[in-house]
């Protein structure tokens, strides 16, 4: 195993939690048997919630868009499943835990493409923006989470040069393994895809960061770019939140985003995860809409773990019962366990933006102290904010000193937290903080 | 056996759902091993006089957190959480061994209730309540602290030292000869506070502590450095004793030491960022210097940390790590 690598890594902050990979990192990605429904949500991704595009009884084709795009900053769904449409009605969407309508399809098991979705075509004829717009027409966000949408990150404003196009392979939250699973079984897809990003945003450099504890998709990817000098694979520290966005961008080029709503095309760069990457490359190659998604489902109240690749819109607890869920379960997080979120009930639908499932058993929240000012949570915040004092003004309502200290710029990665002995809830109040002053911002325009 | 959906109780919480294991009892319970070694040494040095100490002063500042608890409307299980245990230890380690019985009472409890409940409890003290009770001791009781002649302490090897007159090897006047370095950092026949005297205890614990990243190497390195510096610069005054510029015996007599790893390392009274842990700790060794150098008391180790414990605050306000991204400029300027 290469552990005399030279790894690179982001300045500040960071923590290294328990892995929990292993028990998944080795089993290859499944593909799922369709589910006989599916509920697919106008809302899966940041920015404006898409509108439904079909009615109750309507006959839907697979990859069929189901519901528009509304405006730039917004992302189209598409049909998971061929079949009919069952009902347009509210489902929780997992993210938020509000409802939100979605397109309720029965699957009729035919698996009927639409047509002209699906098929080869001859990607190196089509320029930057047509296979913009295809990524645009399928509906890809991004996969690791964030799921902001993949074209708007692939049309930078016309004054801004991107220099550097990233695959995000750091995976860096506990127990995800199917970024690892995806470097390993489809390499060249992969490289591929970053080929095609870096066409799209005119970037002459390409990096795939991987962090160092899948040596093996280093080795794959050192293997597969040899003879390109334009790529290179970067051995990153295994050191949370190296998945980060900007800790990925700072330990490879030393730049740094610029805070108060930078963002990475400011420094020249644009950063994909590894599923993202190759949902851009099956929506330039293949026309292929984004309806299904890989997914690590684990955790010690998980019976059968594994890698899945599931159809956007399947019920998270079909998905469950279908591996076993054992006796003691009690939380369900969908993504990991820094910033993933606990659900109240396992009866919600897949979204595009969910990368694992881990089932817990004897989960406690940790009875909160007052905070011993120890400055655990300063030195390890990889933003240099002040946490802890940060989430006192939030529990004093006291906006103006928690904007003063950096609420704003806090990205919620959840390292303050999971140092502070005094076990404060330092992410939830920094997360009621926000949602207050937005909510007291919105008051103030209109009232003003 | 496996479960069905209805039989799952699912406990929904903010994330991160995984946490250190570290808490703040598992801290302030390490703390108090790590003191272990010169709490030995003191009850050989100083036997049964020591011990009675201790216990008075323990007794009262666990007493003394529970009425508090109580009377505050807190779970009484955070006494056992080991702070006011870990205040209680301190303060006796900084008094006489020969303290009266009523002195560890008043000190102890004046810890708990007032440096540290009458503030708002455990994290919002200002000031180190091992240290506020010790210089309110020091007025309360000056006779007591300063002036009686305290016990002679128990020698490794050699001949006993007589009675001596002095509270410490700093006194500016009265004591013997200066004690040789190895002396002092055995605590070998070395007058003092009962916990002070065995340094090479004090630095066992205090590397304890750094390895386990409780305490803050920054501080105790400064501090100490800092004294270091100042005692072999700052010019001494007409009347100064042979030790007077010797930078050497400053670090090693008296309660530099033990302020330096144990008392200026509070977390709770000391700033929260690496550069404010080394301006405190700065701080610290130039007041300790001037007031050995210039002031009429010998030590000022307790003087230097409550007096900078009262800059904490302001140090925070002024000293904050760097926000990420806040040095790029902005090439597209763009709407928030
Ligand atoms: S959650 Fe926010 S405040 Fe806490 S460490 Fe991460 S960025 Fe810093
Ligand atoms: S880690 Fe927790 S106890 Fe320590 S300073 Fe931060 S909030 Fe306070």
């Amino acid at each position: 195993m290469a552990t005399d690598v030279e790894t690179l890594t982001f300045r500040q902050g960071g923590v290294h939690p328990a892995e929990h990979k292993e028990r998944t990192s080795g089993l290859p990605l499944e593909v799922s048997e369709p589910p006989a429904e599916v509920a697919v949500l106008m809302v899966q991704h940041i920015g404006a919630p898409a509108s439904p595009a079909v009615k109750k009884g309507d006959r839907v084709s697979k990859g069929q868009l189901v519901g528009e795009a509304q405006g730039y900053i917004s992302a189209g769904v598409h049909a998971p499943v061929s079949g009919t449409v069952k009902a347009v009605e509210p489902r929780i969407y997992n993210v938020t835990g509000a409802r939100v309508p979605a397109v309720v399809i029965e699957n009729d098991g035919e698996e009927r493409w639409q047509e002209g979705l699906n098929q080869p075509r001859d990607a190196e004829r089509m320029d930057a923006s047509h296979m913009v717009e295809a990524v645009q027409e399928c509906g890809v966000v991004g996969l690791g989470g964030a799921t902001f949408p993949a074209h708007v990150k692939l049309n930078p404003p016309a004054d801004t040069t991107i220099t550097d196009a990233f695959v995000n392979g750091t995976e860096c939250e506990p127990y995800v393994t199917v970024d690892h699973r995806l470097m390993l079984e489809r390499t060249e897809d992969v490289i591929d895809g970053l080929r095609l990003i870096m066409r799209m945003v005119g970037a002459p450099n390409g990096w795939v960061g991987i962090e160092m504890n899948k040596p093996d998709a280093v080795e794959a990817f050192g293997r597969a770019l040899a003879d390109e000098p334009a790529i290179r694979v970067v051995p990153l520290e295994v050191r949370y939140p190296q998945g980060a966005e900007q800790q990925l961008i700072t330990a490879v080029t030393g730049r740094e985003v610029p805070s108060q709503g930078g963002l990475p095309l400011d420094v020249g760069c644009v950063v994909h995860n590894v599923a993202t990457t190759l949902a851009v490359r099956e929506a330039v190659r293949l026309r292929r809409p984004l309806i299904e998604r890989p997914l690590t489902v684990t955790g010690d109240g998980m019976e059968r773990a594994g890698n899945f690749v599931e159809r956007i819109g399947a019920n998270l607890g079909d998905i469950i019962r279908r591996q076993g869920v054992r006796e003691g379960t009690n939380q369900i997080i969908l993504g990991g366990p820094m910033m993933g979120i606990a659900q109240g009930t396992s009866e919600v639908p897949l979204v595009k933006g969910n990368n694992c499932i881990v089932l817990r058993r004897g989960a406690v929240v940790p009875p909160q102290r007052h905070c011993i000012r120890c400055g655990r949570c300063v030195d390890h915040c990889p933003l240099g904010l002040m946490p802890g004092e940060i989430s006192i003004a939030c529990e004093e309502r006291d906006w103006d000193a928690a904007v003063e200290l950096g609420m704003l710029e806090c990205k919620e990665c959840g390292c303050c937290a999971y140092v502070c002995p005094a076990k404060r809830r330092i992410v939830h109040l920094i997360k009621f903080g926000k949602s207050e002053l937005r909510r007291r911002r919105a008051q103030r325009k209109e009232g003003g | 056996m496996e479960q069905t959906n209805a039989d799952m109780q699912l406990l929904v919480s903010s994330s991160p759902h995984v946490r250190e294991p570290d808490t703040i009892r598992g801290i302030m319970w390490q703390v108090v091993i790590a003191l272990l070694p010169a709490v030995a040494m003191s009850l050989y040095f100083f036997d049964l006089a020591a011990l009675k100490v201790y216990a008075i002063s323990i007794a009262a500042a666990e007493a003394a957190e529970l009425v508090c608890l109580k009377m505050r409307g807190r779970p009484l299980a955070h006494a056992a959480d080991g702070s006011a245990f870990i205040t209680g230890l301190l303060l006796a380690m900084v008094l006489p061994p020969g303290a009266a019985w009523y002195v560890p009472l008043v000190g102890g409890v004046f810890a708990i209730a007032v440096a540290k409940h009458a503030f708002g409890g455990l994290g919002n003290n200002i000031w180190n309540p091992a240290l506020a009770a010790r210089i309110f001791l020091q007025f309360a009781y000056p006779v007591q602290i300063s002036l009686s002649r305290w016990p002679a302490p128990r020698v490794l090897w050699g001949a006993a030292h007589d009675v001596v007159t002095a509270a410490s090897p700093l006194a500016k006047e009265g004591a013997a000869a200066p004690l040789s370095y190895l002396d002092l950092l055995l605590g070998n026949g070395v007058p003092g506070c009962i916990g002070e005297t065995c340094k090479v205890a004090l630095i066992v614990g205090g590397v304890f502590l750094i390895a386990r990243s409780i305490v803050d190497w920054r501080i105790p390195l400064f501090y100490i450095g800092t004294a270091f510096v100042l005692t072999w610069l700052l010019p001494t005054g007409a009347h100064a004793r042979a030790w007077s510029a010797d930078p050497v015996y400053h670090v090693l007599a008296g309660g530099l030491m033990i302020g330096a790893f144990f008392m200026a390392t509070d977390m709770v009274t000391t700033p929260v960022t690496r550069r404010g842990r080394i301006i405190f700790a700065v701080g610290c060794g130039l007041i300790v210097s001037l007031i050995r150098r210039y002031g009429g008391y010998p030590e000022g180790v307790a003087y230097s940390i409550v007096l900078m414990n009262t800059c904490t605050p302001l140090i925070d306000r002024w000293v904050r790590p760097r926000i990420y991204g806040s040095t790029t400029p902005k090439p597209v300027p763009r709407e928030a």
